[in-house]
């Protein structure tokens, strides 16, 4: 099965679609996700029914494009193709009616006016000739080959003139590669072969397409990809006179349809990078720039640099290239600065986020910084929350799903087709800079998304225990590695920690966050001291950048209050300690209700809660002790 | 896996594919009982099957199909249950 996979995959499908269709009003947003999801033959089958009777009256109401109406004409068996077209429009907030020709009679549709297909009134034509009706003929040398091929291309540029007359998009497919090679590596040997001649009518096309303003719908690249064999199957050509078989219908509709929508100016204007662990491995706040993986002679730093190299002869083709990372600015620029290894640079970005807010309102501003809709933005990250944060905040965003490896980054993102270009011009060339320059001078402002539901959604477990020699080593690790949410930047041995555990004077607490994605692992680690009677003093409070933003720091804080107060503490201090790296924490104690005591000149302070009058933080996280 | 289970799962797979959620199948129905159970559709179940239960047909057996309860027994024969 050729499997979508830079779409992701919806476990609960079925569920959704039953849901989506029994809502009193059809719900097209909840029915084109799950069109944009990886799916089978069947799923596709299944939706497309469905689909039809929801919208049988009139399409559903904003759609991204004016509705395509697709003649498919051919000769062999295509009506199998029409549900994965329409689906494919879905996909992409569009809606296509689909008129599929008599069986082998495409000649004469075309030819005449009257005909079913010109009655239909389609704005596009697809044009599938199989392979084994455009070699029936018997050829019996290298000259009566060629002799053919010639015959062939000039019946197809009269029918694609019939076509471009009337002024429709022209989708001619090229041949299938399925007839038998008579001889192997040496077929060109046999000039009459039909394998052969096949070939060179593939190749003839090219030139003569173009010349006539048609779009090839040029298989060979995915059949390479997949297999032959996962796009035809020889048994359902002879039972049912598929060549593409039903079960590769799924991503032959994406194909022709991504053509479609690139011609409709669907397609990505602009590609959105994160950095860590997508640009580079690692995390440069907390890894610093000899710590990130970047480079030849390791292979996960030539996978980075792979994406690297993709995006940067993307940006030649006319992609704008924007950053969109979760880091403090200085920290995110260094490596396209000052990294021997890195292949981009500063002036390949012609827009660049770096903070701490929520990706869905960078992407909001960055489009709005770029002068371009946020549909026209391809939003590469690897880390799957951000990904489906997206996908629900701003549906309209293409999100491909990247694997757990970086050596797939570069192939998902070209498999999925949002980057499918038609004509390109001199413009394309330089229009990263061109949009380079603008967003230099406007300053967008910045919008606030409503994240409470989202928040809720990923129903959040917040699993806390004080420290155990269980947890010692990783406890030990993250107070040794975390620089950047790290209020005092302490650390701490294992014996030192080890140590705390039975200190009666100490209070701590090693947590784990757990979402509806998986588990987070430890994420955070606070160490209190009871000092004088009543009060305790922050030592230590940090956390992983991955989770920032979902309240994990509300729920942290309202843990340690309880535990505060269980030992008779009615006074919390906590302190911040500014580094070279923890700028983003500055105002943390503020933020979370404390009082300002005292501000030091080199720019720490210390502040102060009264536990008294303390109410416990609203956040979205359960916790519990385990 | 069982006769049974068989019949069910097809069953299942039936009623999403013709998104016809009540459609009632049992070993003895047939295509003509199902309105959109075409020809195309045929087909295209049969490769649904194939997929479904990781097995493959030959010509022959599916020319030699007549019911429901025919294509339980193939899937059960391939299957070697």
């Amino acid at each position: 099965m050729i499997e979508l996979e830079w779409l992701p995959a919806v476990d609960d499908w079925s569920a959704r679609l039953t849901q989506a269709r029994s809502s009193d009003s059809p719900d097209w947003p909840a029915l084109r996700s799950l069109a944009a999801s990886s799916i089978d033959f069947l799923q596709t089958d299944r939706l497309d029914r469905v689909l039809g009777k929801t919208f049988a009256g009139a399409p559903p109401e904003g759609l991204a494009a004016p509705v395509v109406r697709i003649a498919v004409t051919g000769s062999a068996t295509l009506s199998h193709l029409a549900p994965a077209l329409r689906i494919a429009a879905a996909r992409r907030n569009m809606w296509a009616e689909v008129h599929v020709g008599e069986y082998g009679q495409y000649h004469q549709e075309l030819e005449d006016p009257d005909s079913a297909l010109w009655q239909f009134n389609p704005t596009a034509l697809l044009i599938a000739l199989d392979a084994r009706h455009l070699f029936a003929r018997q050829l019996n040398s290298a000259e009566e080959a060629a002799g053919h091929v010639a015959q062939l291309l000039d019946r197809c540029e009269a029918l694609w003139a019939k076509a471009r007359a009337r002024g429709l998009h022209v989708i001619h497919q090229t041949a299938m590669p399925v007839l038998p090679q008579l001889a192997g590596n040496n077929e060109h040997r046999v000039g009459w072969s039909a394998a052969g001649t096949l070939a060179v009518y593939n190749e003839a096309l090219r030139a003569r397409a173009d010349a006539a303003g048609v779009d090839l719908l040029d298989l060979s690249p995915a059949i390479a990809a997949d297999g032959l064999k996962l796009w035809h199957d020889p048994a359902l050509w002879h039972r049912a006179k598929q060549e593409v078989t039903i079960r590769a219908a799924p991503a032959y509709g994406d194909l022709v349809m991504r053509l479609i929508a690139a011609r409709a100016g669907r397609s990505a204007k602009c590609l959105v990078l994160d950095l860590d662990n997508t640009l580079w491995g690692g995390v440069i706040g907390d890894d610093g720039l000899a710590g990130i993986v970047l480079g030849q002679g390791n292979a996960a730093g030539e996978a980075h640099l792979a994406l690297q190299a993709y995006a940067r002869d993307l940006t030649r083709r006319g992609v704008i290239l924007a950053v969109c990372s979760k880091n403090d600015e200085a920290n995110a620029l260094e490596p396209f600065d000052q990294h021997p290894d890195m292949l981009l640079r500063r002036s390949d970005i012609a827009c660049f986020v770096a903070n701490w807010q929520d990706k869905a309102t960078n992407l909001r501003r960055i489009a709005a910084e770029l002068n371009i809709g946020t549909d026209t933005l391809l939003f590469v990250d690897d880390n799957p929350a951000e990904r489906a944060l997206i996908r629900r905040e701003l549906p309209e965003v293409m999100v491909p799903e990247l694997g757990d490896d970086p050596s797939l980054y570069v192939d998902r993102i070209a498999a999925s087709g949002w980057l499918e270009a038609t004509a390109l011009t001199d413009d394309d060339l330089v229009r990263a800079s061109q949009y380079q320059a603008n967003a230099q001078r406007t300053a967008a402002r910045a919008d606030v998304t409503d994240i409470d539901a989202y928040l809720r959604s990923l129903t959040m477990e917040m699993r806390w225990r004080s420290f155990d020699r269980i947890g010692l080593s990783r406890v030990a690790q993250l107070i040794n590695k975390s620089n950047q949410f790290n209020l005092t930047t302490r650390r701490y041995n294992e014996a030192e920690i080890e140590a705390m555990i039975n200190d009666p004077a100490v209070l701590s607490l090693q947590l784990r966050l757990l979402d509806s994605f998986g588990d987070n692992g430890m994420i955070s680690v606070l160490i209190a001291r009871l000092t004088e009677a009543g009060t305790a003093e922050i030592d230590t409070w940090l956390m992983s950048c991955r989770v920032l933003g979902r309240g994990a720091e509300a729920a942290a804080l309202n843990l340690l209050v309880q535990q505060a107060q269980a030992c008779g503490v009615e006074r919390l201090i906590g302190r911040y300690l500014p580094s070279a790296k923890n700028g983003m924490v500055a105002a943390h104690y503020e933020k979370l209700g404390f009082v300002l005591l005292e501000r030091g000149e080199d720019g720490s302070s210390t502040w102060q809660l009264d536990l008294t009058q303390f109410t416990p933080l609203p956040c979205h996280i359960e916790c519990t002790e385990g | 896996m069982t006769k049974d289970d068989i019949l069910d799962q097809l069953v299942e797979m039936m009623r999403d594919y013709f998104d016809e959620p009540d459609l009632a199948l049992d070993r003895d129905s047939t295509a003509r009982e199902v309105a959109e159970w075409d020809s195309l559709a045929h087909v295209n179940i049969i490769a649904g099957v194939e997929s479904t239960f990781g097995v493959r047909f030959a010509i022959s057996e599916i020319e030699s199909l007549k019911s429901v309860g025919d294509l339980v027994d193939l899937v059960v024969a391939k299957k070697g249950l």
